[in-house]
């Protein structure tokens, strides 16, 4: 228990801890603009998935990481308004688009990894780039606070902008407004002579784009290369996250540090000799409880 | 690709022994969709049923028959143990059971695999791997040359018993009642937290069952260190056979055909055998949509009769 808590309180682990919840964080965000919109996005993990892969092959052949990165964001785009088309134009269940979508994805990718490299798991042949960490200069050098702080990847950043920049987007500007409209009530956007097709279409798009952001951390920061399924759930979880969070950009930001701690956690529990099986189970386990006790709370409300 | 799996009759084999797991987990899937219930603990459930039952045939020396059925006994439990935690949560806390699901994968992978290695493994075997199965507690292999095993006879018993529980118990009405409007078998007296819960159990334990099945019928040991994917499977024949008992048979063979099909294609070309999975998630987008279409016409045809002041 000791090693416990000299293992958490260190400014390693802290870093780690925000490092891992990059991928979440982004992850909720995408899942907290569509479900403002009023559309489950379940299809975020096959999302991240495909531009994991997209970021890693847009890198290798462009020589640089930035126009991988803007690949990623594309593909993420393009990726997500597969689902638009299929549920707002095709009226398909999202629900079991989000599924076949994910599935699509975990085939596709490994499909395209085959074709461009001959193999099947990882893609060490493609010489793709690695997005840079940033030093952020004076915050570094504050004892303590500047380790943690600073240092961390450029994405990292982009994930807690973010966070700021779609609670602005959500209240300040129209397309924002539309979007919580068509979410709370379809009807009255409806009334009002808009297109809710249209507004959630928006809405996925972006969802996709931030998807895109979390899938290119993914393999071009968290790792320096795409490997099959390495999403391995994060998508999923951010749905936790985000009902969690209850769809607010701050409170949603909380409870993905939450599971990046979790995730964090699983990661370094590793040193202190418990089987490696039982430690990944923690993040996991952690969101079913904390998807339980934040549902039984919201239920408790709801009586009162 | 087409014509592939009927070149010869171990490739027909083939088919047929893929077709035994995904129609278990088809009418697990189905059941618990045919209730709007949609847990996808399915795949966690078919792999704990196998663990389960690998567990009991290997630590327990029983005799050869009883050894089988007490293997699927367990399995069955293990399934449906699995299944009932996200129903559990959805009926007591209102918790999505989508999201609790898909999570508990991931629980049940590690531990199943905790458990292989701390309990079952074999350490003199070269690979992760549980010790061998003894040969009573295997289910016979009855048509030469194939490894078509008695799961078969097991799974076209279940698929019919699943018909006449789902359309002629009292319990089944309930589960398709609650599917079809929740507030409707609220109101109307049915135990809308005992329906969630049965049906995503009896669901578990048919994956579970499927695990267990699969595992005696097609291994030596219990070697999985990823989930298998049926439990996705399922999820793909429940929507291709509409919720209905009955077509999943015929859908998962049609799912096992294409498999095996795509299979010997990547070992004759060099199209590798994931352009199936492509196939197949293009086919439920647009089967689904054409299911969605169908009910708007069905909607424009009852209103149709009621405007003509026609009810009948």
């Amino acid at each position: 228990m000791e090693t416990l808590v000299s293992l958490i309180f260190t400014t390693d682990f802290i870093s780690s801890v925000i490092r891992v919840t990059t991928p979440i964080l982004l992850a909720t965000m995408a899942v907290l603009v569509s479900s403002r919109a009023g559309v489950l996005n379940i299809s975020i993990e096959g999302t991240m998935l495909f531009s994991a892969l997209m970021g890693v092959v847009g890198s290798s052949y462009t020589g640089s990481a930035w126009l991988g990165l803007l690949i990623a964001v594309i593909s993420g785009v393009a990726f997500s308004y597969l689902l638009a088309f299929f549920h707002l134009r095709l009226k398909t269940d999202v629900i079991l688009t989000g599924i076949a979508l994910n599935l699509f994805s975990s085939g596709f990718t490994v499909f395209l990894l085959f074709m461009l490299t001959g193999d099947k798991g990882v893609s060490t042949k493609l010489a793709s780039k690695v997005l840079p960490n940033i030093n952020i200069p004076f915050i570094e050098d504050i004892p303590v606070l500047g380790k943690i702080i600073s240092g961390q990847n450029f994405l990292t950043y982009a994930a807690v902008i973010s966070v700021i920049a779609l609670h602005i987007f959500l209240r300040k500007t129209r397309t924002g407004t539309y979007i919580r409209a068509v979410g709370e009530s379809p009807e009255a956007v409806a009334t009002a002579g808009k297109s809710v097709n249209n507004i959630r279409q928006t809405a996925l798009l972006i969802s996709g784009g931030l998807a895109g952001l979390g899938g290119a951390f993914m393999s071009m920061a968290y790792l320096s290369m795409f490997t099959k399924d390495m999403i391995a759930g994060r998508g999923f979880i951010a749905l936790a996250a985000e009902a969690m969070g209850m769809s607010n950009p701050f409170l949603s930001f909380l409870a993905s540090l939450l599971f990046g701690f979790a995730d964090a956690l699983s990661n370094n529990l590793q040193l202190i000799n418990i089987p490696s099986e039982l430690t990944r189970v923690v993040p996991y386990l952690l969101t079913i409880i904390a998807l339980a006790i934040y549902a039984a709370r919201a239920k408790a409300k709801s009586k009162s | 690709m087409l014509l592939g799996p009927l070149s010869s009759m171990r490739n027909f084999g083939t088919v047929i022994e893929m077709m035994i797991p995904i129609t278990f987990t088809g009418l697990a899937v189905s059941i618990m969709f045919q209730a709007a219930q949609f847990n996808l603990a399915s795949e966690g459930s078919f792999f704990m049923g196998a663990v389960a039952a690998a567990a009991v045939a290997t630590k327990l020396s029983l005799p050869p028959v009883l050894s089988i059925m007490v293997c699927l006994l367990v399995g069955a439990v293990a399934g449906a143990f699995v299944c009932a935690i996200p129903a559990i949560l959805k009926a007591r806390f209102n918790a999505s059971e989508m999201v609790s699901s898909l999570m508990l994968n991931y629980v049940v992978l590690f531990l199943g695999l905790f458990i292989l290695n701390f309990f079952l493994r074999d350490p003199s075997f070269g690979m992760l791997a549980s010790f061998p199965l003894p040969d009573g507690s295997k289910l016979i292999h009855f048509i030469p040359k194939t490894r078509i095993h008695a799961g078969l006879f097991i799974a076209v018993v279940l698929v019919i018993v699943t018909y006449l529980f789902l359309y002629k118990t009292k319990s089944g009405y309930s589960i398709r009642t609650l599917g079809q409007n929740a507030k409707f078998a609220h109101y109307s007296g049915i135990g809308v937290g005992g329906a969630i819960v049965s049906s995503q159990m009896i669901g578990g334990a048919v994956a579970g069952l499927g695990g267990s099945v699969e595992l005696l019928g097609m291994y030596d040991r219990f070697q999985w260190t990823s989930l298998p994917g049926y439990g996705w499977d399922g999820v793909i024949i429940a929507i291709l056979a509409r919720n209905k008992p009955q077509y999943v048979p015929l859908a998962a063979f049609f799912l096992a055909y294409l498999r095996i099909g795509s299979g010997i294609m990547a070992r004759v070309t060099d199209v590798p055998s994931e352009l199936i999975i492509i196939i197949q998630s293009i086919m439920i987008m647009l089967i689904t949509a054409q299911a969605l279409l169908g009910k708007l016409k069905h909607k424009l045809v009852v209103k149709e009769t009621i405007a003509n002041g026609n009810p009948s």
